[in-house]
């Protein structure tokens, strides 16, 4: 459960941008996730309603965009979305490919702000 | 008069681990500039993580000068336990939280001496999920599993395994009793990180500890002359 801590991470992020922009209020924060970031979609979206209750975020919404895994294929030479974490073997060719482009972020990339 | 809000989207990017990763990045410069090489040490509880620092803080102390931390929900027990090495060790109580995050490391060493050291050793607390979505800084880390816990565990647990350096498979003395398939853990380490290391050790009988510990010195060797150059 190490989601609480990260959604508390997310409202401090939140409150510095709401503060750099002179206290703007903030209606929603979206969030970028990848399957390999080790983190439960679901499991991050309660945590994150449980801690916005005592913070000034308490009608923020998180949205979460869930982003694939996506590998490099040294045989097809291309990038390669992966469906599933228990094999990461190009699904056209069955490489293993452990050359990982993306899948691993956990990142703010937008709010929506108030003014 | 009333003004009518109005809202609008604003582009960010931030990582949510920034103050973990600017802590580990910090702790990375630092043990880089004492010429210390840092292992930290990831698995289920009961692997047998402990048992295997014991013994390689006892075989290196000799010819290195090693310390450890160790990160524990609640008790000091595996601080003891590894005292016996007669190595500095640091217990690291997280309480209720359930991985070391960067920071912690930086407190716990924040009054040892790095360039006294040649190895430091991090136990994280055990747990094959939230560790893994923490930089600590360290140089390489290990996750280990037993024989005795299963072949399909990377397969359960992909992302600790994709965010690791090396596999240990530990315990070995007991594959036999517990029908241990060393082909299917192997196929299954592969299956969630191609091209992962496996290394297979025994702490109690002694197998393949050599052997790990060849591949430590190898690692502390090549990021020395990295780091020269």
């Amino acid at each position: 459960m190490h989601e609480l801590s990260l959604a508390m991470s997310i409202l401090d992020i939140a409150g510095e941008e709401a503060d750099r922009r002179g206290g703007a209020v903030i209606k929603s924060i979206y969030l970028k996730m990848g399957p390999l970031s080790g983190v439960i979609k679901q499991a991050l979206v309660s945590a994150f309603d449980l801690a916005r209750e005592d913070s000034p975020f308490a009608d923020s919404q998180l949205m979460v965009e869930e982003v694939p895994l996506v590998v490099m294929c040294h045989v097809c030479q291309t990038e390669k979305i992966l469906p599933s974490l228990q094999d990461f073997c190009c699904p056209e060719c069955g490489t293993p490919c452990g050359d990982v482009i993306s899948g691993r972020e956990l990142e703010i990339v937008a709010m929506e702000i108030e003014e | 008069m009333t003004i009518q809000a109005t809202t609008r989207m604003v582009q960010v990017r931030t990582q949510v681990l920034k103050a973990n990763d600017n802590d580990a990045r910090a702790l990375r410069q630092r043990f880089h500039d004492s010429g210390v090489y840092v292992v930290s040490l990831v698995s289920s509880p009961g692997t047998g993580k402990t048992m295997f620092l014991e013994q390689t803080l006892k075989m290196l102390r000799s010819r290195y000068r090693c310390a450890a931390l160790v990160g524990d929900l609640a008790t000091e027990n595996d601080a003891k336990r590894l005292a016996r090495a007669e190595v500095p060790i640091r217990q690291i109580i997280t309480g209720s939280v359930c991985h070391l995050e960067a920071l912690m490391v930086k407190d716990a060493i924040a009054d040892w001496r790095l360039e006294d050291l040649d190895f430091l050793f991090i136990e994280n607390v055990g747990n094959l999920v939230c560790p893994a979505t923490y930089d600590l800084g360290e140089d390489l880390r290990l996750v280990l599993f037993s024989v005795t816990e299963g072949e399909d565990k990377p397969r359960k647990y992909p992302t600790i395994f994709n965010t690791a350096d090396v596999a240990v498979i530990t315990k070995v003395e007991l594959a036999a009793a517990v029908e241990f398939d060393r082909e299917a853990a192997f196929a299954s380490v592969q299956a969630v990180r191609p091209g992962m290391q496996i290394l297979e050790v025994s702490a109690k009988t002694g197998f393949g500890m050599p052997q790990w510990l060849q591949f430590l010195e190898s690692k502390r060797a090549e990021q020395r002359v990295g780091s020269n150059s």
